[in-house]
């Protein structure tokens, strides 16, 4: 096998070479996710606002439990994960032990709105001063692609085959506009990485919420929309469409709260 | 000599973990034991230790977890209820073989009773009630000073076995004022947690750490069960016990927590009357002194259990004595009145002695 036409390029590409474990891009990316799937854009998005904030010595990460949770292995960070939902209490010790790191979850959107949405709740109650990275499929994606809080109206899973019914079971949940009303959050923003521009948008989401986290202001938050393919039924290329038409009306994007300082 | 103070059960408890050097401490209120997570946020503050009060159970042990995975020593508390939360974290705590200190002050059960004592959670506790297949050290003090000591010791093995440990009381237990001296006791050196706790990244001096109760997929499912089988095996090297008066014992009570203080004034009735009883009180109720309890069975000695449930610890006496003595049971249905607010009676205890002797 020639690893070397596969491995990520060596010229400098911000972010790459110094917090990417690259064997493991190399080597067990492809057997984690599946086509089309977005997840590891997310992955490394955050390295490269890591990097270019200066501040990947002093990061340390939680994951949750699901697809999100094997970017464990390709970022240079220590790393642990807990019981499902739990990444915000385990990021919160962390944080109160050693307030100069920065400590970040990444969180799929059931791990974060419907197991862990105590812990959620509990992180923003107390305003700590992490960042948490939300990975919204708007479906439980490594268990087969069942109903989750952030499924849209009419959305087909193998919980809802008759599509999400709001009369049964509800609307979806809003965690970066949640998360936003929280006064001890300093950044909420939700972004996609659909198109180009959007990739672009996203990663100053990310970046940002990291700044707020190394300035001390409260707790960011980003959530990030990504494609399933296979647990949509469609394509890569179907799934931006689907994105684009179906998601982002239900799922606005944009940041929904950015401070300096919090009175 | 450390200072005297009249203290209860509970906040020995905390001045147990101070004095074992316990960096952070994670709260629910939940009675009978508020006055610990009270102690904490008063205390852990001016030392420039962490309190942090959480959003529930499943939130402290979260929260231990993730201080665990650090290398800092970290304690939570929490009572029957509240431990039925945890479960979930707890075979998480066992997975990923994190070594951390849970305080449980037992109330009545099942569910929500009220507030009072007993000893209903001896199974969860001693069997793991989560997930999988785990055990959790329990250690179960009957003292003031003995729970101050405990709760320093635990720490100590938590450490040395990269584990777990549960001190388990019971609402008697933790109100009961009792003189206390507060020192820092020395049980031996520890192994280093370099080799495994998270770090920052610019404190890293090898490479990339992972702290994961899925441990099994990296080093081969069963190499890992093997390994968790036989830390647990080396564990029995630390069965503690206290015999009082068990030596020419035909009766051997046994007991843990408020039962082993009413069955020791027990006892010290049945030989007032001639009658001879003893009393072997397991400290570690896992592992648990079976061995013992089986060499008393094989002297001839029958066994009286007291334990305020309806009969747990029976089950690992019956265990021990491997079908060669007579194990015999005082439950809570011996309680002096019929309600939540009763409890076993030293005269209770001594009538049944009488019976069986």
């Amino acid at each position: 096998m020639n690893k070397k036409a596969e491995g990520p390029k060596k010229e400098k590409v911000v972010g790459t070479p110094a917090l990417f474990v690259t064997e493991w891009w190399t080597q067990f990316l492809w057997d984690m996710y599946c086509p089309g799937c977005q997840t590891p854009l997310v992955g490394r998005l955050i390295a490269e606002a890591i990097e270019e904030l200066g501040i990947g010595d002093r990061a340390i990460m939680v994951m949750g439990n699901g697809c999100h949770a094997y970017l464990a292995g390709g970022l240079d960070f220590d790393v642990t994960s807990g019981g499902h939902g739990r990444a915000p209490d385990i990021a919160t010790a962390m944080k109160r032990v050693m307030p100069d790191g920065i400590v970040f979850t990444v969180q799929g959107d059931g791990d974060c709105v419907a197991i862990g949405a105590d812990a959620l709740i509990g992180a923003l109650s107390r305003g700590e001063k992490i960042t948490i990275i939300m990975v919204n499929n708007t479906n439980y994606g490594t268990t087969g692609g069942q109903m989750a809080p952030t499924t849209i109206v009419g959305q087909v899973t193998t919980t809802s085959p008759q599509g999400r019914n709001p009369d049964v079971e509800g609307y979806p949940t809003h965690a970066a506009e949640l998360v936003a009303t929280f006064r001890g959050v300093s950044y909420s923003a939700r972004g996609s990485l659909h198109t180009t521009a959007n990739y672009r948008r996203t990663k100053k989401y990310i970046t940002t919420a990291f700044q707020r986290q190394a300035e001390g202001v409260g707790l960011s938050f980003v959530e990030v929309i990504t494609a399933c393919p296979p647990n949509w039924h469609m394509t890569p290329i179907e799934s931006l469409a689907w994105i684009e038409e179906k998601a982002i009306p239900d799922f606005p994007l944009g940041e929904f709260k950015n401070v300096t300082h919090i009175e | 000599m450390g200072d005297r103070i009249f203290i209860e059960g509970n906040e020995a408890v905390g001045w147990g973990a101070l004095s074992a050097g316990c960096d952070c401490y994670f709260a629910y209120p939940i009675s009978p034991q508020n006055e610990i997570p009270e102690f904490f946020s008063r205390e852990m503050p001016k030392r420039g230790k962490v309190f942090v009060q959480a959003q529930s159970e499943t939130g402290t042990i979260g929260m231990l977890y993730g201080a665990a995975a650090i290398g800092v020593r970290a304690m939570t508390s929490t009572s029957s209820p509240g431990w039925g939360l945890m479960q979930e974290g707890m075979s998480n705590l066992s997975g990923a073989r994190l070594p951390c200190v849970i305080v449980l002050v037992q109330r009545v059960g099942p569910a929500v009773q009220n507030l009072q004592h007993a000893q209903m959670d001896y199974k969860s506790v001693t069997r793991g009630g989560g997930g999988g297949d785990y055990r959790n050290m329990v250690l179960a003090p009957s003292s003031v000073q003995e729970t101050h000591d405990i709760v320093q010791l635990a720490f100590y093995l938590a450490d040395k076995y990269s584990n777990p440990v549960v001190v388990l009381m019971d609402a008697l237990m933790g109100h009961i004022f009792e003189p206390l001296e507060v020192k820092t006791l020395d049980f031996g050196p520890l192994p280093s947690k370099d080799d495994w706790r998270l770090r920052l990244r610019g404190q890293r001096k090898d490479g990339k750490h992972i702290v994961s109760p899925a441990k099994g997929m990296a080093e081969g499912y069963i190499d890992y069960l093997r390994n968790l089988r036989e830390k647990y095996k080396s564990m029995e090297s630390e069965i503690r016990y206290e015999g009082y008066m068990i030596d020419d014992a035909e009766l051997v009570l046994v007991a843990y927590g408020y039962c082993a203080r009413v069955c020791e004034e027990a006892v010290n009735e049945a030989r007032a009357q001639g009658l001879k009883a003893g009393l072997l009180r397991p400290i570690t109720l896992w592992p648990f002194p079976y061995k013992d309890i089986r060499d008393k069975a094989a002297q001839g000695c029958k066994f009286l259990v007291v334990e305020d449930s309806l009969g747990q610890m029976v089950d690992d006496v019956r265990m021990g004595v491997e079908g060669k003595a007579e194990v015999s049971l005082v439950d809570i249905t011996f309680r002096h009145i019929a309600s939540e607010d009763g409890m076993i009676m030293p005269q209770r205890v001594v009538e049944e002695i009488k019976r069986l002797i």
